[in-house]
């Protein structure tokens, strides 16, 4: 009788794509973004996507968000349409610019997902007080946009993408338009924060020590027409600090990704 | 020597400054224009100076300069002492308090018709936001509106209120005034809104996608608070719109009460009392500096939304 207590699992996967294509109709004829991608991110998953500009991996990170809409495929999200996902408020979404609204207050302006969604004023006072303590932003709620640095306003855009506690986080570029600094310094946070929530991550980057760093899956991504052409486990562990960096096995992924996104075995200098 | 607080204290006092020299140069644009008024009138000939003049012929030629006689061009002290006298000779009242009354009327009825005008054009603006064929359809329309010339517009609708005012429904004659004076307004909110709406960046629409928000949830959260920054400036337009209409409007339906009737009224007795038509006119100015800054006072209690807007 030991079957019944077990919990079955609705799916264990946040995204399944199987044939995902993307067709824009342009003027000058009909323009291929996406062709037959293949593509499962598991629940809690950290994956990026990584490719030159062109390669549609803005595209693929907007059809997962029903933001647009694939033309041919199948897309699920936890076992669910994309649109019915998006309904359901499953996940969180930054984008390269923090997307402040300037005339709220950081509290409001993470507040806004769950104001939109009827939540009542004490619990939104009470996760908005969590989730800026999650970014360390507690004594910032009070301020504007206008008043923060860049990466502040970043952190901002990362605690409102998580207020309604969705299991997968979208993320476009976040960090494209931050300083190298800023920029190790909240994929340190990021990590510990997904790990924090338990959530999976979708991450849109061209930088390949950025998606090294991060993930547990790098997929890269060629243009003409956008598809898949390889994908790098990163096998790095769970902990994922500064002492990462140096170390060779990091630095033997970001050659194995290099090799992949140029397609072919990278010269080293004293192998010539 | 007191220590100065760095930041707020110092930001405030070159706040105040700021603003006490923005004060000074509109003083001293005034000043000028009074200075200029009276230099011509001291320098410029009495008559003026007419090209191609037919002798024996009145009213021949083109003046090319204007008058300097005190007909023509009373002094500016004339002008403010006039102000001071009986309106119209004998125990009336002193010319301002004539101006004033006057001005009320016309401010009242200028700001029924900035309401009507921002009601009218708040509504086309959502509209042609809403459904881009509705736009397509009205907006041409809504700036052809703009060239009819009000004299030939006023009348009609004087006649139009007169019949309803017949038929039962009572329509007084200001009613007809301020839905012409509405009819400038309108103009300029019908577009701010339009443009305000659209104002929001892609990203944020993403956004409120992303969260499955609706229309009217988007309506309200992300594109009027977006719009203020556009819906000021139109706002004060239509009020300086709707005090030229009301002015015009009442002249040309020939409504008492209102300044824009005791314009025309001293006007047609200047060759005898030359200063009293600038009682009104000083009126009718006054009128739209009150009317723009009525709206300058909405706009500070909107100044959350206009946060990034460069300061000017």
């Amino acid at each position: 009788m030991t079957t019944a207590t077990t919990p079955i699992p609705v799916t264990d996967l946040a995204v399944k794509a199987s044939g995902v294509g993307k067709i824009f109709p342009t003027k000058a004829g009909e323009v291929t973004a996406l062709t037959d991608v293949e593509l499962e991110v598991a629940a809690g998953e950290f994956v990026s996507l990584i490719g030159p500009s062109g390669c549609g991996k803005s595209t693929l990170l907007r059809l997962i968000a029903d933001l647009d809409q694939a033309t041919s495929g199948e897309l699920t999200i936890f076992g669910k349409p994309a649109r019915r996902a998006r309904i359901d408020q499953d996940y969180g979404i930054a984008f390269q610019q923090s997307g402040l609204l300037p005339w709220r207050t950081v509290g409001d302006n993470i507040a806004l997902p769950l104001e939109l969604h009827r939540v009542g004023k004490a619990a939104r006072a009470a996760r908005v007080a969590e989730l800026t303590e999650l970014v360390g932003l507690t004594e910032f709620a009070d301020r504007y946009p206008d008043q923060l640095s860049g990466g502040m306003q970043q952190r901002v855009a990362i605690a409102r993408s998580l207020a309604a506690r969705p299991k997968l986080l979208l993320m476009d570029e976040p960090f494209g338009a931050l300083d190298e600094m800023t920029r190790e310094y909240l994929q340190g946070e990021l990590t510990r924060i997904a790990a924090e929530t338990g959530a999976a991550v979708v991450f849109v980057t061209h930088s390949i020590p950025e998606a090294v760093f991060l993930s547990d899956r790098v997929v890269v991504m060629s243009p003409r027409p956008g598809r898949i052409t390889d994908v790098i486990v990163t096998e790095l562990g769970d902990v994922r600090d500064e002492s990462l960096r140096e170390t060779p096995a990091y630095f033997e992924k970001v050659t194995a990704v290099r090799e992949a996104l140029h397609g072919t075995k990278v010269e080293r200098a004293n192998e010539r | 020597m007191t220590s100065i607080e760095p930041g707020t204290a110092v930001r405030r006092q070159a706040r105040s400054a700021r603003g006490w020299i923005t004060a000074g140069w509109g003083v001293l644009g005034v000043l000028v224009v009074l200075l200029l008024w009276e230099a011509y009138k001291f320098l410029g000939p009495a008559e003026g100076v007419t090209i191609g003049a037919v002798d024996g012929e009145s009213g021949s030629g083109v003046m090319i300069l204007p008058r300097t006689h005190d007909r023509a061009m009373p002094h500016i002290w004339d002008m403010v002492g006039r102000l001071f006298e009986p309106t119209s000779g004998g125990s009336t009242p002193p010319l301002f308090v004539s101006v004033i009354s006057a001005a009320l009327v016309t401010l009242g009825i200028a700001a029924v018709g900035w309401l009507i005008g921002v009601l009218v054009g708040g509504l086309l603006g959502l509209l042609m936001q809403r459904w881009k064929l509705v736009e397509w359809g009205l907006l041409p329309w809504i700036v052809l509106s703009q060239i009819i010339p009000l004299i030939a517009f006023a009348p009609v609708v004087n006649a139009i209120g007169n019949q309803i005012d017949r038929s039962g429904t009572p329509w007084p004659q200001w009613l007809s005034v301020a839905v012409i004076a509405s009819y400038l307004a309108f103009f300029p909110v019908a577009i701010g809104v339009l443009k305000g709406l659209e104002a929001p960046d892609r990203i944020h629409l993403d956004l409120m996608r992303s969260y499955a928000a609706g229309y009217w949830p988007t309506l309200r959260s992300l594109r009027l608070p977006a719009s203020v920054p556009y819906l000021l400036p139109a706002l004060r337009l239509a009020a300086a719109n709707a005090v030229l209409g009301a002015v015009v409007a009442e002249v040309s339906i020939g409504m008492r009460g209102g300044i824009g009737r005791m314009l025309i009224q001293l006007a047609g007795q200047a060759s005898s009392d030359p200063a009293a038509p600038w009682g009104p006119t000083f009126g009718s100015i006054v009128l739209g500096l009150i009317a723009a800054g009525s709206v300058a006072i909405i706009g500070l209690t909107l100044s959350r939304y206009r946060r990034g807007e460069a300061t000017a």
